[in-house]
């Protein structure tokens, strides 16, 4: 059973963070998702302390608000100061950074937040953390619901938003002349990778996180050129992702997370030196039209 | 203003390594960070800032303690392989650099999470403290420590002023630099080689995550106050050296208060500044300039208003009211701008006001003519040399006329053979 919510937590975490990786890497955003998974730090800190507690819902919106700012600060930097994109992420999202681990020391006695429980998580508590109703039924893990919820709002996103979000990835000038603000699509995106990023890091951990938003994608990205196949592809990746990290950690007895991305790291590698071994059999290599 | 001054004495033989050491690990780093913020590669240091997590845990578990020695060359080896993988896989496949350095960077860290639990369940007692590595701990820094510190920070000085200017050539003009013969691969691989050196040492000062910022954001703030290489360099460095004094006296000052934190924060509040006022760079200055633009076309768009109602009844210096002048046409101006761009006309004696009308004075008039005279060479000068249809050059000629300089302007008549009639059979002005 402990294996079952395990696995299941994350798969939920990996299909959900690799659906939105999909037009995060399309949009040349991938370090975005570092970025926040990183900068949300303060913001949960902040949360915590004003409600006084580990909440969910506080938590969400304060990350949720720094995602936002690291994004807006970003771009503010990018088109007002010219500063170049890598440096303006790289800025940003350090000094948020440093700003939640100043608050942590200041603070050190109310919050019962670590900086690397923010790079780690434990998804091995997932199945104590149990949700339990005021007639004291139990009702498995809470963060299986929670994430079941981020996921079907990430769903319900791609689906409604599926036209805007692919027209201004490929191409944000057609996008504009069809009256689509790039704009407020790239901050609704940002927005769901800050909701995503915040409610999966208690589980499985920044660093997870961001091997999620960008492994499986780029895995994927390698295999196809069709939007609508990736984002399959991205999802069944996740789950045997989560299945393998978690049967490779137990047999192991090493980090779940640690595992699984490990475990993202050689799908990428396994597709990435098949096709390698092709290109090099096939003489000259044949150009691709979609790269670039 | 006691503590300060203690700080600032050194007697305290820990402050001493402290600050010592935070002074070279952040001015060493701040350095390389310069280069690489040109090269666009901003990013790396925080890739190669994970991706010494496997090193070390791996230089652990051969030699059994936390021989510093080791750890460093651990960390060294496998930051180094990261940055190879980025580069492999950006050269050999379709994805992109972003998406290779988050790659590289979740999954070897994801490998060091694992060796580190393997680590952990092995139950040697000298793996505590192992995480110091990761999350920095400035204030933990010792002698040793610091004499190898200092050893690499001289490397990266003396390396970094070795191949100062083949690292400029390369950061600005790669072909150039290619066909100049210059080992352009050798030169990237030890600019490589002295960003993992440097995220390598500075690691144990302000963690895998903080690194990133004390390569670039010194650099990024250098970048908004010059355009000479060297002296951005220089100020990389200054910047770089200030925010590690300020961390450390901030934690002497509150021992709560952690070193490497402090000077991330330190290092971005110059940042930010730079990024908001640095002098015709900054966001504030570029406002400012862009404001005053506008001003100055409102009021030459204004004393074209005059030049244009002249224009009528050959009464070039006539009275005109509010009416005449704030009238909707061409120049789509509100007519509060327009207002406020009469009443500065009005103090540099462009024109007089009697309380009610306005009327152009002597220097008035000649440059609303110059204004006017400009806008029509230049709709002459597109029909004729662009093959515009006339009917089309007049917007690009109301933007251009503000920018014309004397010397374009005898140009132009030149060119076009001293006319006197524009595109539209209206007379082009002789002042």
């Amino acid at each position: 059973m402990i294996a079952f919510w395990i696995i299941l937590t994350g798969s939920l975490v990996a299909i959900t963070c690799g659906l939105l990786g999909c037009f995060l890497i399309l949009r040349k955003m991938s370090m975005v998702g570092d970025a926040i998974s990183h900068a949300v730090l303060p913001g949960i800190v902040i949360a915590f302390l004003l409600s006084g507690s580990r909440d969910t819902l506080p938590m969400i919106l304060g990350a949720g608000a720094t995602g936002l700012l690291t994004t807006f600060l970003t771009e503010y930097f990018h088109r007002r100061a010219g500063l170049q994109t890598d440096a303006a992420i790289g800025v940003v999202f350090t000094f948020l950074f440093a700003v939640g681990i100043i608050l942590i020391s200041a603070f050190a006695g109310q919050v019962d937040i670590d900086q690397d429980c923010v790079l780690y998580g434990e998804i091995a508590y997932v199945p104590i953390d149990l949700w339990v109703t005021a007639n004291g039924t139990i009702m498995g893990p809470r963060p299986v619901y929670i994430l079941s919820v981020v996921l079907i709002l990430v769903v319900a996103f791609i689906c409604v938003g599926y036209k805007e979000l692919k027209l201004t990835s490929f191409d944000p000038a057609f996008a504009s002349v069809l009256g689509i603000s790039t704009a407020l699509w790239h901050y609704l995106l940002t927005a769901a990778v800050s909701i995503t990023t915040v409610s999966s890091f208690e589980s499985v951990g920044a660093i997870l996180v961001i091997a999620f938003l960008i492994g499986p994608p780029a895995t994927a990205y390698l295999l196809t050129h069709n939007l609508k196949r990736m984002l399959a592809i991205t999802a069944a990746l996740g789950v045997f992702i989560a299945f393998a990290g978690y049967w490779m950690a137990y047999w192991l007895n090493a980090s779940i997370a640690g595992c699984m991305a490990v475990v993202t790291g050689l799908c990428f590698l396994g597709v990435f030196s098949m096709q390698r071994i092709r290109s090099s059999r096939i003489q000259p290599p044949i150009a691709d039209p979609a790269a670039g | 203003m006691e503590t300060l001054l203690d700080f600032l004495t050194l007697s305290d033989p820990n402050v001493r390594y402290v600050v010592l050491g935070n002074v070279l690990l952040s001015s060493s780093a701040a350095m390389v960070g310069a280069f690489i913020l040109l090269q666009k590669k901003a990013l790396i240091g925080d890739a190669v800032s994970h991706a010494v997590l496997p090193g070390i845990c791996a230089a652990f578990l051969f030699s059994g303690s936390k021989n510093i020695g080791f750890m460093l060359s651990g960390a060294f080896v496998t930051g180094w392989l990261a940055l190879l993988a980025i580069d492999y896989i950006t050269a050999h496949s379709k994805v992109k650099k972003d998406a290779a350095i988050g790659l590289v960077l979740s999954v070897f860290f994801g490998v060091g999470m694992v060796m580190m639990t393997y680590i952990q369940q092995s139950g040697n007692a000298a793996q505590s403290g192992l995480d110091h590595f990761l999350f920095g701990k400035a204030a933990t820094l010792v002698g040793t420590d610091l004499l190898i510190f200092s050893i690499l920070a001289v490397v990266l000085l003396v390396v970094v002023g070795l191949f100062f200017k083949s690292f400029t050539l390369v950061a600005f003009d790669r072909p150039y630099a290619q066909a100049l013969g210059y080992p352009v691969r050798k030169l990237d691989l030890l600019l490589t080689s002295l960003t993992v050196l440097a995220v390598v040492t500075g690691i144990t000062a302000v963690g895998v995550v903080l690194m990133a910022a004390m390569l670039i954001t010194p650099a990024a703030a250098a970048r908004y106050w010059t355009n000479n290489i060297r002296r951005m360099v220089w100020l990389a460095v200054g910047f770089g050296a200030f925010a590690g004094l300020a961390g450390a006296y901030i934690s002497y000052a509150a021992p709560a208060m952690p070193t490497g934190p402090w000077m991330v924060v330190v290092s971005s509040a110059i940042a930010f500044f730079s990024f908001f006022f640095a002098p015709t760079k900054g966001i504030v200055p570029k406002m400012y300039t862009q404001h005053k633009n506008q001003r100055i076309i409102a009021e030459e768009n204004t004393l074209k208003r005059f030049y244009h109602l002249g224009e009528r009844n050959s009464h070039f210096l006539g009275l005109r009211n509010a009416d005449e002048l704030f009238a909707k046409d061409e120049l789509n101006a509100s007519s509060s701008s327009s207002r406020a761009a009469l009443k500065r006309l009005a103090t540099k004696k462009l024109v007089v006001s009697d309380g009610q009308q306005w009327r152009l004075t002597d220097i008035g008039w000649q440059k609303a003519t110059r204004i006017v005279r400009l806008h029509r060479l230049w709709e002459l000068y597109l029909t004729k040399y662009m093959n515009i249809a006339a009917d089309h050059v007049h917007d690009d000629a109301e933007t251009i006329e503000h920018i014309i300089t004397p010397e374009l302007e005898r140009e132009l008549e030149h060119q076009l053979g001293y006319p006197d009639k524009d595109p539209h059979n209206t007379e082009i002005p002789k002042i």
